[in-house]
């Protein structure tokens, strides 16, 4: 292809089609060129948008990273590697990054865990009635209400809420504790010593399970009854029917549910900051605020941005490529 | 569920896949970004525009700083415990002789002001407090505040032959001071910080107040046997401990141990005073002389249980009688005592206390009107400003003998009276606002962890001294040093 040509191909991205020359027309690359000239200037708009507001700050941050400023100027210098350097020595950020990990982990596992369950008593955990093949268990509707009720708190009053809850004096947890007889179990500071980290973890499942209850639900719910119905005529039990139907049919569900659960445990930052005194637990976020915002650190601050930016990034890789199935066809 | 004929990799070689467009427009923001090269200065773009510059006028005696007269002012107030009426009245008394004030009230100092101070167009005055204070240390660093030094000696509002810097009580510059001569800030509030209790319910114990440390286990064990245990404090926030801890140190090894902790010098911490007195503290939890759960209170919630007479001695500064206020029995009669000795042979007397100035006001180097912001805050340190904000907040302010004749109550009464049996026996101490995380998240938390009993005194200070070597060797923090 002549340059001359390869040109006008290209031009005619921004020339409306009548004006395009013929020439250009008849080529066999035109088809190709004009769904994207079609595409692009419709995308153009939110492309700008989402160019400056998302992406240019994602590079920018990667350049701050290398340089010491402190957020209150204008003025900085390039130091290279040096937050990074610092990073890998720094004792509280690898105690931050556990701390994230650990939830990361177990968040996913425990909230997705109960929202499968309690989604699939709901849907087909039942009593079999008036010739049904499959239904929930009793109450299913107010027990939906019910799930979802934290998902509509905000999480600053949530937060609030199990502080309270944890509180050593006078708190619901302590006291319960008392009050079953496991005197041995109380705790003189919940959030402030070594279980603050379980404690966050467990809030953080309460406010999501009902969220993923209404969400599995949905997609059990497009499941063909019919499937059910087979199998049940094949004997099948509650446990076989669920592993062999209900979780690889909603399988694509569970996997996106999984990463946005990932996501939200890597965050944390609300609960966090909310519940856990100063002297307490760290999580990346949380860590990366001290230190961009009380330490004046806005290069360091920006590094372990980075880190966090990566931790994410490999969190969703891994789990794209070790949840990927066949899909299966209906 | 969509179901579809080929694998995702083969749709029509003539169309464009909706993965291939997704793959190629990413691939096209990427190729983009170099154009976006203009935007990369945004964050920390923008130096140097600022207002212009009002400029000064030849000095007088009424104006020794040479503010000019027509030069207006912007004061950013923090919105807190001491709300903004202070620096209203303070404001009509600036707009008499000078131009008009405009007033900005807040309680997100940062979020507000950070992005002003990068652009180089700060207000000109700047309470600078509450939980999104700005990081003082590192705007001097930058050369973004203003040097008060002219300001200090400058004559004072009420006396022409008296410097502002001799009307200040002690302490009130040296808390200005970042390691060298210079005073970058004016601390406004004078707290004094101490043991904070109900005379009535020392009286219902027929009790004296403790003077050395067996007096206060033996006040413990007869509030304990009344049902009341002798300690609270706000767990959430250990460091309360430290309002009383710390001079506890300085009273027991002396001054220069409280220094070398603040010099963050190698083992300050293994002195034989800081041991004494944590062991002393530990006695309270492991006797079980402290409230049950006070170490997941907030500092509200244990002074409501102060209030409620549950708990004898809470560790606090002055500020705490307006904001107990809405809780306090009327016959509560607060009152604070200083730090009990721990006997008589310590180094200094039973009188010393931690007294210091908080509520830092300063001045940025990048204002429009500097010297404007420099006069409004000696009319702030006029007597009649400084009387006016004690009878609003009910709080000292670091004006010397402002509050004389003053009817005041009966905790701020007390903390004055220790205050001047003090003498010149006060400890200031700057860790706080030095290594505020060293100070806060470290040693509050060994000794959080010290006082709700699951660390010894000995782990407590092997921690407060490894986080403190550490705070030493860490290149990103600015170190100071007493002067």
């Amino acid at each position: 292809m002549r340059l001359g040509h390869r040109l006008l191909l290209g031009a005619a991205l921004f020339l409306p089609p009548r004006l395009t020359p013929r020439r250009v027309r008849d080529s066999r690359h035109y088809r190709t060129i004009d769904q994207y000239r079609f595409i692009g200037w419709f995308l153009a708009a939110p492309l700008v948008v989402y160019l400056v507001f998302v992406v240019s700050p994602f590079v920018q941050a990667f350049f701050y990273s290398m340089t010491d400023w402190t957020g209150y100027t204008a003025e900085y210098t390039f130091t290279g590697t040096a937050n990074y350097e610092r990073m890998w020595n720094d004792d509280k950020f690898w105690e931050a990054l556990r701390h994230s990990l650990l939830l990361l982990v177990f968040a996913p596992l425990i909230t997705l865990s109960l929202g499968l369950f309690f989604a699939f008593m709901l849907n087909a955990g039942g009593r079999r009635r008036g010739g049904q093949a499959v239904a929930g268990v009793a109450g299913t509707r107010l027990y939906k209400i019910f799930y979802f009720f934290p998902q509509v708190l905000s999480i600053a009053i949530i937060a609030v809420i199990w502080a309270r809850i944890y509180s050593p004096r006078s708190g619901v947890l302590n006291e319960g504790l008392s009050a079953v007889g496991l005197d041995s179990l109380r705790q003189n500071d919940w959030l402030g010593g070594r279980f603050a980290v379980w404690c966050i973890l467990a809030v953080l499942c309460w406010s999501f399970v009902g969220f993923y209850v209404v969400l599995f639900s949905a997609a059990m719910s497009a499941i063909p009854h019919e499937i059910y119905e087979a199998s049940l005529l094949d004997g099948a039990t509650r446990p076989v029917t669920f592993f062999r139907i209900t979780l690889p049919l909603s399988w694509g569900t569970v996997r996106t549910g999984w990463i946005y659960m990932g996501i939200q445990a890597l965050d944390c930052f609300a609960l966090v900051s909310i519940m856990v005194p100063e002297h307490g637990m760290d999580v990346l976020p949380s860590y990366l605020y001290d230190k961009a915002f009380r330490d004046g650190q806005a290069g360091y601050a920006t590094a372990i941005g980075v880190a966090l930016f990566a931790v994410t990034l490999l969190f969703a890789g891994l789990m794209m490529r070790l949840a990927r199935r066949e899909r299966i066809e209906l | 569920m969509t179901s579809r004929p080929h694998g995702p990799h083969t749709p029509h070689p003539r169309y464009v896949g909706r993965r291939a467009l997704l793959t190629r427009t990413a691939a096209a923001s990427l190729l983009a970004v170099p154009a976006l090269g203009a935007l990369t200065s945004c964050a920390s773009g923008g130096s140097g525009g600022g207002t212009k510059d009002v400029g000064r006028v030849e000095p007088t005696a009424d104006n020794p700083l040479g503010a000019h007269p027509d030069g207006d002012l912007e004061v950013v107030i923090f919105d807190g415990g001491f709300g903004d009426q202070y620096a209203l009245d303070a404001e009509k008394l600036y707009e008499q002789r000078f131009g008009s004030v405009t007033h900005v009230k807040t309680q997100e100092i940062q979020s507000r002001l950070q992005p002003r101070m990068v652009k180089g167009d700060p207000p000109d005055v700047v309470d600078n407090s509450g939980a999104e204070a700005m990081d003082i240390a590192a705007l001097i660093r930058n050369d973004q505040v203003h040097d008060l030094t002219e300001l200090l000696d400058a004559p004072s509002l009420d006396d022409p032959n008296v410097t502002v810097r001799e009307t200040l009580q002690p302490g009130t510059v040296e808390m200005g001071q970042f390691g060298t001569q210079a005073v970058y800030r004016l601390n406004y509030a004078y707290h004094v910080y101490g043991q904070w209790y109900s005379r009535t319910a020392l009286d219902r114990l027929d009790a004296e107040y403790p003077r050395t440390w067996d007096e206060m286990i033996a006040v413990c064990e007869k509030a304990k046997r009344a049902g009341m245990a002798g300690w609270t404090y706000a767990g959430m926030y250990p460091y309360y401990f430290n309002f009383t801890l710390y001079p506890f140190i300085a009273k027991i090894g002396g001054a220069d141990v409280l220094r070398a902790i603040d010099n963050l010098e190698p083992n300050a911490w293994r002195h034989e005073a800081v041991r004494a007195a944590f062991e002393a503290y530990h006695e309270l939890t492991a006797r079980g002389f402290v409230l049950e759960g006070s170490s997941g209170l907030s500092h509200e919630e244990s002074q409501d249980e102060w209030c409620a007479g549950r708990a004898l001695f809470h560790p606090n500064g002055s500020w705490v009688e307006n904001e107990a206020a809405r809780n306090t029995p009327a016959d509560f009669d607060m009152a604070v005592g200083p730090p009990t000795s721990l006997d008589t042979s310590d180094a200094m007397p039973f009188e010393t206390i931690w007294a210091a100035p908080g509520e830092p006001f300063f001045v940025p180097a990048d204002a429009a009107n500097v010297a404007g912001g420099m006069e409004f805050l000696r009319i702030m340190l006029g007597r009649e400003s400084a009387r006016n904000f004690t009878s609003l907040v009910s709080s000292l302010t670091c004006v010397r003998d402002s509050v004389d004749g003053m009817d005041l109550p009966p905790g701020l009464t007390s903390a004055n009276e220790v205050l001047a049996a003090a003498g010149e026996n006060l400890i200031t101490v700057r860790l706080p606002d030095w290594y505020r995380q060293l100070n806060n998240e470290e040693i509050g938390g060994a000794i959080a962890a010290m006082m709700a009993g699951d660390i010894e005194p000995g782990e407590a200070i092997t921690r407060c001294q490894r986080a403190a070597d550490a705070a030493a060797a860490d290149d990103s923090l600015q170190h100071f040093e007493h002067i």
